[in-house]
This record gives C-alpha cells, sequence and structure tokens, in this order.
C-alpha cells in the first residue's frame, strides 16, 4: 500500500457535489483488529494515544473498577472498558475491550454532520474529523452507534479516534497498535485483517474450548474498520456494551438518503419556479399602498 | 531464569504462580500469548485474585496466599503416583537415587531431624547422602538395616545425634559435615531410604483433600490442574515440555525459598529443567534488579555469586577451602563441579578490588574484606537502627520506609539516627519520613536526623547496562543529560569514595588499608566511565595467560574473553566472573543487536550477551537423553556430536564440552552432585531437605498437616516493641496480599500526571461476600487494621476475589496495591489518608533470603 492512497477521499460531510480526487486511484481498506481474548487490559494503547495525539491530562475519580473513565472523552479516545463476568459454568471472566472508534463503513456520525468538510472518510476507511470545519452541532454524537464523539464545551468542537490518520498517511501504524505489548492489536488491510481474525476465533472454537468465538464486523452498518475477536460473539452486549446490531439513527438516514435529496429537488423546483415566474409574470411591481393592520385576534385561537 | 523470555514462546504447557506478568511484565508476557497462538500452549494460572494474567489462562485457580508449597507438593505427589514424569532423567540427571544417611527423619510432626528448639537451628548431620557406592539390588538390605533400627526402639536421630557427641572432641567445634566423595545410590530407586523414595513418602501426605483444606483449591479444580500440567509426561511421553513462571509472589514469604524449590523439583520430576519452553523462570521486578543480585546486592555473597567471608575465615586458604566444593558423586559418574573454580573467582574478584595491594604473600588481601558476622537484610538493617545500633543510611534507588514492612517501625529508626542520605528524583516517603502522617510540628522538633537530599539521574539520563530476567547483559544509551544539578549515580558513589579516602588519609583510622588501597584507576576518578567499569568487571590478563587446551594466549592488559581464562595465581583480575566474557578484546557484546535467529527457537545469540557465557537456556545438557540427543528433535538446543568429539548445537553448551555421554557427567554442573537435587543436603536450605507446607507467620488456620508446628520453626521474628504479629484470636481473621499495579512503578510515578490519570488513587480489593458482609459498597471508604497499623482507601468491590473454604471454614482474602504513601500528586492534593500499605506487612522474614513476608499477613477490615 503506498502512502498516498491510504488517504484518499471518498466522502465529505455536507459538500455538494463530486469529491475531489475521487475514482482516481485503487482503493485499499485498512483494518484495526482487536483480540479482545489476548488482550491484557494494560493500557498501553491509551497511554499511547494520549502521547501520539498530545491529549491533555484530565483528573479521575476511582469508580470501583481498573478502568480509566467511564467513556471516551474529548481528550481521551481511546479506552478499554472492564467488565467481570461470571459464566454459566461458575467461572469468571474479565472481559477487557479496548474502545475506541469503530471506522465504520456506514458512518453514522458523517451522515448526520451538516457542516462542509467536518467529517471526511477516507477510500481507506478512516473516519477523520476536521475541527476546523465543526460547527459543534452535535448531531454526529447522537449519529454514532457506539457513543464515541465527544464534544469539548471549551472549543466547542467534536473529537474522536482518527485512527492515526496522520502515521497511516505516512505509512505507520497506529500509535495503539505499535504500542500493545502483547499483540493483541494488529493493523493491516481489511483483508488481511479479517482472515487473520477468523483464524484466531476458530482456534479459540476448536482448542480453547469457545464454542461461541467469532470476530465482531458488523454488516449493519456495512462492517467497520476496527473489527474484535471475542470469546462470545453472539453476545458482544457482554463487552461493556457492544451493540449486537449497531445502526445509524433513522432520522439520520432519512436526512441524508431522503429528505436531503428531496430538500435539493425542492430548491431546484423552488429557482425554476422563480424563474418561470419572472419570465411569465415579470419583475416584482411597485405596490400602490400597505394594507391597514388586521385586528387582534381573540383569545384562545391561533393564527398559523 | 533458567530460560529466557522469548524462550516462553517454545513451551507447550505454562503453570504461572506466584507471579502476575500480564500485569508487572506486559512486555515479556507477549511470549506466553505467543506459545499459546502458535503452539496451542495450555496456560494453569493459580493466584490469589483472579488476575490480568488469569484474563488469558485455560484455567484459573484460586488459592489462599501463603500455600503454594501445598499446591506444588499436590502436584509432585500426583505426577509421582500417575507416573507422570521423566524416569530416564530423574535416574540420571537428579539425585532420586542417592541413598540418604541413616537417621534423617521426614517431618510429620513439622520437625526435621536435628532441630535444636533452643536456638531454633537444625543440626543438619543428618541432612547427607550415605557413604558407600552402587548399592542397586541392595534395597532389602538396606530395608533391614532401617527397619531393626526402628524395631531396637531408638529414634533414628537420637542414635546419630549420640554418635556426633561420642566423637566430637571436647571445646573444639564439630568439624562442618561434609558430602560423602563415594555417594551411596540405587538405580531401582527402590532403596527405602533413596531421595525418590523419601520424596514419594513426603509428599504422599499432600492428597487431594489437603491441599484442599490447606489452600482452598477445590479438590476437583486441584485434580483438573494437575492433570493438565502434567499431561506434557502422558504415556511415557518426553517431547513436550512444560515450564514455571514465578515473581514475588513466592519469594516474599516466610517459606519463600522453599516454594521456588518445590516447583524447582516438579520441574526435575517432569525432566523440563533445561530445556527450550521449561525451566524455572523468575520474573524480575525491575529493569536491572538481575543485575543488582549479581553484582552482590544483597548482604551474603560477593560478585557472581561468592559466598561472603565470614569470622571463622582466618586467612584466604580458610575462607576458600570453606566456600570451594568437592565433587560427590556416584563413583561410576562424573560431575564437572564447576564451583571447583572459586579460587580463579576469588583471586580474580581480590585482584580487581585491590591491584597490586593483592598478592599471593598477603593472602589476596583477604584481610580487607567485611566479615560478615550476622544478617544484615534490609529489614535487619531498620531493626538495628530502630535500637539504635546503625547511625546513618544511604538510601539509592529504594523507597525505604515505603517498601517497609512495617514502615512505622522504620519511620522510627529514622528518627532515631544521626543521618540520612537519599538520592532520588522526587522528594521521596523516606526523605520526608519526618512530615508522616501522625508527626506533629511539636514532634518534628525533637527530631535530630540530619537529612541529605541528593538528586539522583533517571535511567533515561544513564547510559550502562541493565540485566533482564532473561541474564541477558544489554547496553543502553543515555537519552537526555541529568536536568538541573542531578548528577549520575556514579559520579556521586565515586565522589563520597573520594572524600571518605581523603579523610581516611588525613585522618588515619581503625582500618584504613581497605579504603585507601582500594583499586580506583578511572581515567576520571571522579565520575567513573561506565565503559571502564564493565570492563573492570569483564576482566583482563595482568600478564599472559595460556589456554593450554586451544593454545591460545590473551596478552597482559588485554580483556579476557571468558572465565576459562580466570587465574588463582594473581595473573588475571576480574570484577564478576560471570560476565567474563561480556567485554573481550574485541569489543562490548552486551552492545550486540544482531537479530538473526537460525534455529528459530528465539536464541538470537547475536544479540546483547546472556552470562554465563552467552548461553541462554542453562543446564541445557538436560535437553538431551543419556545418548546425548535431543528430547524433542523439533527443539533442537544442544547435542553430543560423535564425529567432532564434542557438544554442539544453536545454543552454548552448558557443558564441559568434551565430555562423552557414556562418561555420565551431570548435567548440573554447579552442583558438586551433577545432577539436580529433589533432596537438598546438609544446611544449603536452612528450612529442610525437602519443602514442607508451613504456614504464613499470621495465619487464619492451625497447620492441618502438624497443627503444634503451624509455622516455618527456623523462622525468626523481630523482637522491639514495635514488632507485632496479630492472630485470629485476636480478631484478625482476613488473608492480606500487597502487589503492583501495572499503571505505575513502585512510589514513583505517583508524581506524574499520566500514571495518576490512569489510576488516581489507592484501593483495597475486597470480595463481595465480604462486602456485603460488612455493608460496604464500591468507592466506600474501609479502614484496614493489622496488628502494626490501619490503612484507609476506598474500596474495590469485586468478583474476582472470592470466599474460600481454609479447613472448614470460610475465610476471606483481600488486596492491596502498594502504589501510594504520603508524597505525590494526589497525596498532596489531599485526596488520600496517606497511609502506606506496608504499614500493614509484618517484620518477619524468609530464613534463606530474608525476604520479608508482604504476602499473606492478617487484617481486619471495616468500613471507615
Amino acid at each position: 500500500m503506498t502512502e498516498r492512497r491510504t488517504l484518499q477521499t471518498e466522502q465529505i460531510s455536507g459538500h455538494p457535489g463530486p469529491v475531489p480526487g475521487m475514482g482516481m486511484q485503487r482503493n485499499l481498506e485498512v483494518c484495526k483488529l482487536i483480540d479482545a481474548t489476548t488482550c491484557i487490559g494494560c493500557k498501553a494503547c491509551e497511554v499511547a494515544c494520549v502521547e501520539w495525539n498530545d491529549l491533555p491530562f484530565q483528573p479521575t475519580t476511582f469508580d470501583n473498577t481498573y478502568q480509566t473513565m467511564p467513556e471516551t472523552n474529548w481528550n481521551y479516545w481511546n479506552l478499554i472498558k472492564f467488565r467481570e463476568h461470571q459464566r454459566e459454568d461458575g467461572t469468571l471472566m474479565w472481559l477487557m475491550r479496548k474502545d475506541q472508534c469503530m471506522h465504520c463503513a456506514d458512518p453514522g456520525c458523517l451522515a448526520a454532520c451538516p457542516a462542509d468538510g467536518a467529517i471526511v472518510k477516507y477510500a481507506n476507511g478512516i473516519v477523520d474529523f476536521h475541527q476546523e470545519n465543526c460547527i459543534g452541532c452535535e448531531f454526529c454524537v447522537s449519529g454514532c452507534p457506539f457513543n464515541i464523539p465527544k464534544f469539548n464545551p471549551a472549543t466547542k468542537k467534536v473529537y474522536k479516534c482518527t485512527l492515526c490518520s496522520d502515521r497511516v498517511g505516512q505509512g505507520l501504524e497506529p500509535a495503539c497498535i505499535k504500542a500493545c505489548p502483547t499483540g493483541c492489536l494488529h493493523f493491516g488491510t481489511k483483508e488481511d485483517m479479517k482472515m487473520l481474525a477468523e483464524t484466531r476465533a476458530k482456534q479459540l472454537r476448536d482448542v480453547s474450548g469457545f464454542k461461541d468465538a467469532g470476530v465482531y464486523d458488523p454488516e449493519s452498518i456495512g462492517g467497520t474498520h476496527v473489527i474484535y475477536v471475542l470469546h462470545d460473539a453472539k453476545n458482544p452486549e457482554l463487552y461493556s456494551g457492544l451493540p449486537k446490531d449497531p445502526s445509524i439513527p433513522f432520522a439520520y438516514k432519512a436526512w441524508k438518503s431522503i429528505f436531503k435529496p428531496l430538500g435539493l429537488i425542492g430548491a431546484t423546483l423552488g429557482f425554476v419556479g422563480v424563474v418561470f415566474h419572472y419570465v411569465f409574470e415579470g419583475p416584482k411591481r411597485e405596490q400602490p399602498e400597505v394594507p391597514p393592520p388586521k385586528p387582534e385576534p381573540p383569545a384562545g385561537r391561533k393564527e398559523l | 531464569m533458567t530460560n529466557g523470555w522469548i524462550d516462553m514462546k517454545n513451551t507447550d504447557m505454562m503453570l504461572i504462580m506466584g507471579g502476575n506478568p500480564a500485569e508487572n511484565h506486559p512486555c515479556g508476557f507477549k511470549w506466553p500469548i505467543e506459545a499459546k497462538r502458535a503452539r496451542n500452549a495450555k496456560m494453569i494460572v493459580v493466584d490469589p485474585r483472579f488476575t490480568r494474567t488469569a484474563v488469558v489462562a485455560d484455567q484459573f485457580l484460586q488459592i489462599r496466599a501463603g500455600t503454594d508449597i501445598a499446591f506444588l507438593g499436590g502436584l509432585i505427589s500426583y505426577a509421582l503416583q500417575n507416573n507422570r514424569i521423566n524416569k530416564e532423567y530423574v535416574v540420571n540427571y537428579t539425585n532420586a537415587a542417592f541413598v540418604v544417611k541413616e537417621g534423617f527423619k521426614l517431618p510429620e510432626d513439622g520437625l526435621y531431624s536435628g532441630f535444636d528448639p533452643a536456638t531454633q537451628v537444625y543440626n543438619k548431620s543428618t541432612w547427607n547422602y550415605e557413604e558407600g557406592g552402587n548399592l542397586t539390588g541392595k534395597a532389602a538390605a538396606g530395608a533391614t538395616m532401617m527397619a531393626a533400627a526402628m524395631h531396637a526402639g531408638a529414634h533414628p536421630a537420637m542414635v546419630v545425634a549420640a554418635a556426633a557427641t561420642a566423637a566430637a572432641k571436647p571445646g573444639a567445634p564439630p568439624p562442618p559435615p561434609m558430602l560423602p566423595p563415594n555417594v551411596a545410590y540405587d538405580l531401582s530407586l527402590e532403596h527405602p531410604r533413596s531421595v525418590y523414595q523419601l520424596l514419594k513418602k513426603h509428599y504422599s501426605r499432600y492428597t487431594p483433600e489437603m491441599v484442599e483444606r490447606i489452600t482452598g483449591i477445590p479438590k476437583e479444580q486441584f485434580l483438573k490442574a494437575a492433570d493438565l500440567f502434567t499431561s506434557i509426561r502422558k504415556d511415557g511421553d518426553t517431547k513436550k515440555v512444560g515450564t514455571i513462571i514465578y515473581a514475588v509472589g513466592w519469594t516474599q514469604h516466610t517459606f519463600g525459598t522453599q516454594i521456588i524449590r518445590t516447583a524447582a523439583m516438579l520441574q526435575l520430576l517432569l525432566g523440563n529443567v533445561g530445556r527450550a519452553g521449561g525451566g524455572v523462570n523468575a520474573l524480575r521486578g525491575h529493569a536491572n534488579i538481575q543485575g543488582a543480585t549479581d553484582m552482590a546486592g544483597v548482604f551474603d555473597i560477593l560478585p557472581g555469586y561468592l559466598k561472603v567471608p565470614v569470622p571463622n575465615d582466618k586467612d584466604f586458604d580458610t575462607y576458600i577451602n570453606r566456600i570451594t566444593p568437592k565433587a560427590a558423586k556416584p563413583k561410576e559418574w562424573d560431575s564437572f563441579n564447576y564451583w571447583s573454580n572459586t579460587p580463579r573467582f576469588a583471586v580474580s574478584l581480590l585482584k580487581a578490588m585491590y591491584g597490586d595491594a593483592a598478592s599471593k604473600e598477603n593472602g589476596w588481601a583477604f584481610h580487607y574484606l567485611p566479615k560478615v558476622d550476622r544478617r544484615y537484610s534490609v529489614t535487619d538493617i531498620w531493626d538495628d537502627m530502630y535500637r539504635g545500633k546503625v547511625k546513618g543510611i544511604f538510601a539509592f534507588g529504594m523507597n525505604g520506609v515505603a517498601i517497609g514492612p512495617n514502615s512505622k517501625k522504620n519511620i522510627e529508626a529514622l528518627k532515631k539516627a544521626d543521618w540520612l542520605v537519599v538520592c532520588e528524583l522526587f522528594p521521596d516517603e523516606t526523605s520526608s519520613f519526618w512530615e508522616s502522617p501522625g508527626i506533629t510540628a511539636e514532634d518534628q522538633k525533637k527530631i535530630n536526623t540530619t537529612v541529605y537530599r541528593l538528586p539522583g539521574a533517571g535511567f533515561a539520563e544513564k547510559d550502562g547496562t541493565f540485566v533482564n530476567s532473561a541474564r541477558w547483559l544489554q547496553w543502553k544509551n543515555a537519552a537526555l543529560p541529568p536536568p538541573g544539578e542531578a548528577k549520575l549515580d556514579q559520579e556521586i558513589l565515586a565522589r563520597i569514595f573520594l572524600k571518605i579516602r581523603e579523610l581516611y588519609q588525613k585522618e588515619g583510622g581503625k582500618f584504613p588499608d581497605a579504603i585507601l588501597k582500594a583499586a580506583w584507576s578511572y581515567t576520571n576518578p571522579n565520575n567513573p566511565s561506565l565503559v571502564e567499569v564493565a570492563k573492570e568487571i569483564n576482566g583482563k590478563a595482568l600478564a599472559d595467560v595460556t589456554d593450554e587446551k586451544t593454545q591460545t594466549t590473551i596478552k597482559a592488559g588485554q580483556q579476557l574473553p571468558g572465565f576459562g581464562f580466570l587465574r588463582d595465581d594473581g595473573s588475571t583480575s576480574g570484577g564478576n566472573w560471570l560476565y567474563c566474557g561480556s567485554w573481550p578484546e574485541a569489543g562490548p557484546l552486551m552492545q550486540r543487536r544482531g537479530t538473526e535467529d537460525p534455529s528459530g527457537l528465539g536464541i538470537y545469540p547475536n544479540w546483547g550477551w546472556s552470562w554465563p557465557m552467552n548461553r541462554r537456556v542453562m543446564y541445557n545438557r538436560a535437553s538431551c537423553d543419556v545418548s546425548g540427543k535431543p528430547w524433542d528433535p523439533s527443539r533442537k538446543q544442544v547435542w553430543w556430536n560423535e564425529a567432532a568429539g564434542k557438544w554442539v548445537g544453536n545454543d552454548v553448551p552448558d557443558f564441559k564440552p568434551d565430555s562423552k555421554p557414556q562418561d555420565h557427567m551431570g548435567p548440573f554442573i554447579m552442583n558438586p552432585e551433577g545432577v539436580g537435587r529433589l533432596f537438598v543436603p546438609l544446611g544449603f536450605v536452612a528450612d529442610g531437605p525437602f519443602p514442607e507446607h508451613y504456614e504464613p507467620f499470621e495465619s487464619p488456620i492451625a497447620n492441618p498437616l502438624h497443627p503444634y508446628q503451624s509455622t516455618n520453626p527456623v523462622v525468626k521474628k523481630f523482637k522491639t516493641a514495635m514488632d507485632k504479629y496479630g492472630t485470629p484470636a485476636e480478631g484478625y481473621n482476613v488473608v492480606c496480599t500487597t502487589y503492583r499495579l501495572t499503571e505505575h512503578y513502585h512510589y514513583w510515578t505517583k508524581n506524574n500526571p499520566m500514571n495518576v490519570q490512569l489510576v488516581p488513587e489507592p484501593f483495597v480489593e475486597i470480595p463481595e461476600e465480604l462486602a456485603r458482609e460488612k455493608g460496604i459498597n464500591g468507592g466506600d471508604k474501609v479502614r484496614v487494621t493489622s496488628a502494626r497499623a490501619e490503612y484507609i482507601a476506598k474500596a474495590m468491590v469485586t468478583k474476582r476475589i472470592r470466599p474460600m473454604k481454609i479447613d472448614g471454614k470460610t475465610t476471606y482474602q483481600i488486596g492491596i496495591p502498594i502504589h501510594w504513601g504520603y508524597r505525590g500528586i494526589v497525596e498532596e492534593e489531599g485526596k488520600t489518608a496517606k497511609d502506606l500499605a506496608n504499614e500493614l506487612s509484618p517484620t518477619v522474614i524468609d530464613p534463606n533470603a530474608h525476604t520479608p513476608e508482604f504476602k499473606g499477613f492478617l487484617v481486619k477490615l471495616e468500613k471507615a
């Protein structure tokens, strides 16, 4: 994969017309593989993320868990979620799931975003926020099925994991991958990662006794560019609420696929109407006088 | 470690116990995971808590802290009874066939033969082998003799003791017992006093039921784990291999050394020592703790594990005779007895220390060495200071107050000291002892200790070597210079030394020579370069030295290529024989960064340098059968090459290179027997030839094996008013253990906002059931009280520690991470109770390694 191809733009939020440069180069999708079955929750990925992205520290408080904070934050994009789970046979599992942007093939944030160029999806699958174009409307926050984008009230902008688009653009792996000491994180093409993940899941099923081990790459949003190997892929919710069938809220889907085109048609028709009106009716003529104001409507009646 | 980090990828079976590598060694832990991923290796984790390591285990067993010998003894018994051992290995590479002296008694009542209750020390004369050669086939005769002795009604121990008394000349101390040069043995292993039969008898008491009563591990779970771990020897398989991985969860007990011995014995029985993917592997908890140990960071050794002189060593010859072992083996077998080279190592060390002042005539200046007359472990030093015997202390690279045990005693001790010098990066608890909680402004006026804080340099500001757990010396470069007034350790130490020497020069003193004549020939005496120090430790020829076999000559002044060149005639010097070969004339091998691994076993022979002589797996002769062929041809480490007439291989053979397999030289070349010790003779271990389960010093129950000898009989407790110990009768009935978190590093990272963000506050891990009983919710403040102090922190209520049935009684365990104190970011923001976890831990130590019992002491728990 050459570095330039990895950051080729495919979609741009709120942007009319064709995407610049689209279709000129071959698509190669990148993917982060998180093998939750070999994660030891060491938080090296959390530290690497904070350090690479130069994110400011925030005070945290003890919350009866090893987890650093309850959710990802505008200045904390990578968070391992810890959950104690007792299985039916009485044995315990301590499930650790690295939570961050999933870089959806069909990104809800992008669908929801009305700001021109605030959210970009590259052809390699990375979904990136460009804060200089962000208008702080937070539609992306509600558009995300994974509760990832977070608003910074000080800057009035929204932030999240970039899959280290800056590093990947230069041919490097994301910082979290580089820091992972156990090799539970992998990075490569979607195809390769999918294969590696399936191989590991098979090993877990065949050798380690996890009958329901599998890969999390939800089809409901067209797959993701961050995928998981889970001991129990039938119950992803066990892993601190990983949604089984994530979906983009209907309103945002409708916004992009129905109302926005309709609106455009409406606007076009409106403009055409204006033109026709001008052609057939001519320019606006001066009105002789202003009509006298109407009397106040009686109470209880609303005038539309 | 006998093996190394990367080597763990070669294993088929892992027992991780007394360590939490995922938490404390996350980088090294990639190799156990690699073994699982690439070889389908199995992992068994045994711990008082469901740890980060347990997350990836195939089986997790929750054990009561401090009952590891019971569990491992149960495994030994299981392996013996189910024939899950490597018989050829056991007969030929261990002392299983050796016959033990008559009069040796197993500790059915908790005591081995020879115990003196007055001194609490064993007379170890019966802990020895019998003299006498091959008794194979003569087992019946031995049995008859034993039976006759028993029948006569005399306790065997008494017979021997009486004989010893009769033989001793009045007035003169009896000569120390020696190993017999011609050991009696029975290759059929049937002799009733063979090590094998005694071992079998000893551990037959460790039934699954007994294991359950002591450890709290249900019998079914124990049997499942025992079957799994020993499955590598199922149906006579000798190809597979298993490893045991441990850390301070095993050492920090009043029987820590014996826990590790039990593991070593299990590995010997399974034939796992010396093999790729096998071994007994200690995970060292600091980047350079292995190096510190190798270079004598402990009071009872000199560099390279030479024993320290004692007052009875009147001169060099007495000393060297005492510490140089003589081969003790079956006559028909061979033993390399590598420690027979001790004189070469000792003379070269003295030449490195005293240069020209050490000569043959003055016994190599042996009289300059201090003679160690008693224990000087860190716990003893604090005790001595508390009792007013030690007036000052240098604390470098340690936070002595926080380390404990019984931190409040250490603080009291410092109040009585005249002076304290602390070299640190941050103002730590030790250098701020006078500000510890509970000391009022009025109290402070009464403290007359002068405290000197020396700003030290951090690890990234120093060059030099780290020696990792795998015994690899790896050179590192300084990343940046020390900030401000901070200085490198070697500059601080050199300037103190030179100042002291100057005082001796000016004022004389009781014994100035040891200081005045110490060699100090560095280019910059005030700040010796670590390159020069590393070369000095490697050693050089002082006169031309020739190896007779290869006719290689090392010219005077040249660096030595290996410890084979060290001499006892003063023609060589070397600061640590084990490091000899790390910096030969050609240059520093610890700076190598070769990434070739031709064998695929993860040996990487050209990366750094490991002692001894770049061997990556110690005792690797044992990776082959008696005829010199690898047990597993797919993991070939070394082998006998008949054509060449020598041992060759992917690793450096840890053996006499030309010893033919027919000569039957034992692979454990550091033992005078040449074989691995299932039975430790004489006094090499203070508390018994076979490890026995003793209860932790503070225990919720009486030892089910022998309630009247519940704890280790040779443990010494401390006796000041501050050395208090709790009992269940006083309400101390919760078992408490202490540990580190991956997010923090000792008492250091609490000064770093990044680490503080990851885990901001101290906490106590508490089982849900206990929390419910005490009305405690997660996040509530709790008070943990031991006989010594109380500790307040927030509760982490968890499923990861469960209530246990110990000897039929419901028992709870709790855990405390150690990282906080009264100096640090959250401490100074007033967010914590400013307590040190080690205020709780008891001043009681292992009789061999002198490590305090930080794991498994008793506390009370309540809502604060």
